[in-house]
């Protein structure tokens, strides 16, 4: 039971990370219908970012707690300039254009911001990432199940990102136009809705969370490398259609959700599938499997209608 | 290591570098004083990330040279150096291969640093049977020991190839036989990246350490570029074994031991020449110490044979170090200018040179640097030596160098 229980933490604690980032595709898709594959490059960016901030901007001897502010709004510009100017440049020409269109640019974005990071950071290793928060430093949670404190973070970042969001879009005025655009820009438009503007703060809110997730990755693990972006995209992107795309609770949903079978498939499936290398193919299984019976996954809305 | 880690590093292809240092070859008509002039050929990449090793290599040739050319070791012949730039790149290996092959002066060739390069150099150097010795190749297939693995027998690839290193598939008994003999390991845990390199080496370490009576886990597998082994560590734990053995590289062994040990499971992790490197340290912090991981070779200082070798490259003021291959590669020179001599000393020329000289290297056996050298039927060192390092207070040190049997 304790294995058990440790399992679970463990799997609520990966899914942190998959949900903060799906947060950002889901978003994204709700408004305009685009699947940003550079998501995940932005969650990298929010890394290095913060990875920058720390080593070049900071003086050493900076007190821990104004440090992590410092590097999670540095982690932030990174992440929020990138997302802006890709909307801008890269996006919103292509806005009246097909579908696959847009869905390529991103492919393109994505390696593109990856070989840029290379460049900037020319090693062929991960770069190692100060750890602010000792990983030893273990919080026992009862009964034998601990949780170290940067992974505590890491799981009180992604709820405190997904409350802050979801009443963000129920309740401010952005978030209603956030919500009107997504149900119909054109009429959105015709009541006085800067559509353009809403696009992008969706994009705005997306790379902050993204930043956040980037920030407690390094801290979690000690290390940010170009390529971290991607597999992390392709995770949180299931991630957001396991709980139902365009959903912002159904992103985080899913996101736990596949923490959490990625885990236990680990420790538990049977023998000749079992392992680490195994968990992401249990991963698609559950997706499949959901999809088979709740084709817009587990939150998703019924949008037949939808002319 | 070379089959596989070092090969992934890629070198900017610099051709122009490899073109300016190729002008100073094709000497072979005879110089002053009735002397003939026979030519030593090095392929290496001497520009690039691996730019020191190569030229580490070239100049261990250059000084053999050098030193029979002042001992007149073979009579009647001024022997120079032709050293190509592979630029770490199988095809430009091919080409400065050929280039060596149609040089009718060139009775013998030192290199390539990889195993990769090496595929394509190999078949060039055998269809002229032209002798060519690596010091640094440690990919199996180079001399068909890939057959040993699944139980076939043994056929050699390359009639004209030898290697002076030992070869990756004794790195997992070498480091099995280390952890269970010496660390007197119990219970020992597996995991590899599935990948061809990290696979071989934790199969080998698993059957060695169950044949010298260790308990050995059910392996677990984990992906390349994954970063969270919560999962795994606390399975691991469960188990409580008392030791950890990685097949795999650096970027994922740093994580795994760095969150084992945060876990409170602190045993040792080990691993191949793929973990031996500084940024798993970085990465690991001090949570490293106490790791070990398995290397091909000796350290040069440490090699009494070596002494001598060390004192005179230091008077040659080369430019870049000895290490890591330098001593092999003056010891391949060394096996080639031995062979030389014999043959020229029959009276041999041309072709019937190249054979003599091929046949000779395989018969080889005189005191090196790095030891004995000496090569059985397929090409490879009787030699086989490793090195095992331990993370001692943020730093690989070798704490045993033995030769495997």
């Amino acid at each position: 039971m304790q294995l058990f229980m440790q399992q679970l933490v463990n799997g609520v604690v990966l899914g942190a990370t998959y949900g903060l980032v799906a947060l950002g595709y889901t978003m994204v898709y709700g408004i305009v219908q685009l699947i940003n594959f550079a998501h995940g490059e932005i969650f990298m960016l929010g890394g290095f970012g913060a990875l920058f901030t720390y080593t070049v901007l900071l003086p050493s001897g900076t007190p821990v707690v104004l440090a992590l502010i410092l590097m999670l709004l540095g982690g932030m510009a990174v992440s929020v300039t990138a997302a802006v100017i890709m909307e801008r440049f890269a996006y919103r020409p292509l806005r009246g254009a097909p579908r696959l269109a847009p869905l390529i640019t991103a492919l393109g974005v994505s390696i593109f911001l990856q070989e840029l990071v290379r460049n900037f950071y020319p090693a062929k290793s991960p770069r190692p990432f100060p750890q602010l928060i000792p990983p030893d430093y273990l919080i026992n949670l009862g009964g034998g199940v601990t949780i170290n404190a940067p992974k505590l973070v890491t799981v009180i970042a992604a709820v405190v990102g997904m409350v802050a969001l979801s009443t963000f879009v129920r309740r401010s005025r952005t978030g209603r136009a956030m919500q009107a655009t997504a149900q119909d820009p054109d009429t959105a438009r015709l009541m006085g809705i800067d559509t353009d503007r809403i696009i992008v703060t969706a994009f705005v809110l997306g790379a902050s969370l993204a930043a956040v997730s980037g920030l407690s990755n390094g801290l979690q693990f000690g290390t940010v490398d170009p390529r971290m972006g991607a597999l992390t995209g392709v995770k949180a992107f299931t991630a957001a259609v396991l709980g139902g795309i365009g959903n912002i609770s159904g992103a985080v949903l899913g996101g736990f959700l596949l923490g959490i079978v990625e885990v236990m498939a680990t420790q538990y499936a049977p023998s000749p599938l079992s392992g680490g290398a195994w968990a992401n193919a249990w991963g698609f299984v559950v997706l499949i499997l959901v999809l088979v019976f709740r084709p817009n996954g587990l939150l998703g809305e019924r949008v037949a209608a939808r002319a | 290591m070379h089959s596989s880690r070092i090969v992934r590093v890629g070198a900017p292809l610099i051709i122009v570098g490899a073109l300016a240092l190729s002008s100073c070859s094709s000497k072979s008509e005879g110089s002053g004083g009735g002397n003939k002039t026979l030519t030593i050929g090095v392929v290496a990449p001497l520009s690039g990330d691996l730019s020191a090793v190569g030229n580490g290599i070239k100049n261990g040739v250059d000084l053999a040279i050098k030193q029979a050319n002042a001992a007149k070791t073979v009579k009647g012949v001024t022997l120079v150096l032709d050293a190509q730039d592979d630029t770490a790149k199988a095809d430009v290996g091919a080409t400065v291969a050929a280039k060596l092959v149609a040089e009718s002066s060139v009775v013998g060739v030192v290199g390539p640093l990889n195993s990769s390069v090496a595929k394509s150099v190999a078949p060039v150097m055998a269809s002229a049977n032209l002798a060519i010795i690596s010091p640094s190749n440690s990919g199996v297939d180079l001399t068909g020991r890939g057959a040993l693995a699944t139980g076939t027998t043994q056929t050699r690839p390359y009639k004209s190839y030898f290697r002076v290193c030992a070869t990756d598939d004794i790195q997992g008994p070498f480091a099995a036989d280390y952890a269970v003999k010496d660390l007197k390991v119990k219970k020992v845990a597996i995991v590899h990246d599935k990948k061809a390199y990290g696979q071989g080496l934790a199969e080998a370490f698993a059957k060695q350490a169950k044949a010298d009576g260790a308990t050995v886990l059910k392996t677990e597998t984990i992906n390349p570029g994954d970063k969270d082994f919560s999962a795994l560590v606390t399975k691991l734990k469960s188990e409580s074994p008392d030791f950890l053995f990685y097949g795999g590289e650096y970027p994922e062994a740093s994580l795994i031991t760095k969150q084992m040990k945060s876990a409170g499971l602190n045993i040792p992790l080990m691993g191949g020449d793929g973990v031996d490197a500084a940024d798993y340290i970085k990465i690991a912090g001090a949570q490293a110490n106490g790791d070990y991981a398995t290397a091909l070779g000796a350290p040069t200082d440490k090699l009494a044979s070596a002494a001598q070798f060390l004192t005179d490259y230091k008077a040659q003021n080369y430019k870049d170090p000895a290490d890591p291959y330098g001593a092999a590669a003056y010891d391949s020179a060394n096996a080639i200018i031995k062979a030389l001599a014999k043959a020229y000393g029959e009276g041999k020329t041309g072709q019937a040179l190249r054979d003599e000289i091929t046949k000779e290297v395989g018969d080889s056996n005189f005191q090196g640097a790095t030891g004995t050298i000496s090569f059985d039927q397929f090409g490879d060192t009787n030699n086989k030596v490793l090195t095992v390092y331990k993370v001692t207070s943020g730093a690989f040190v070798p704490v045993k160098t033995d030769s495997f049997k």
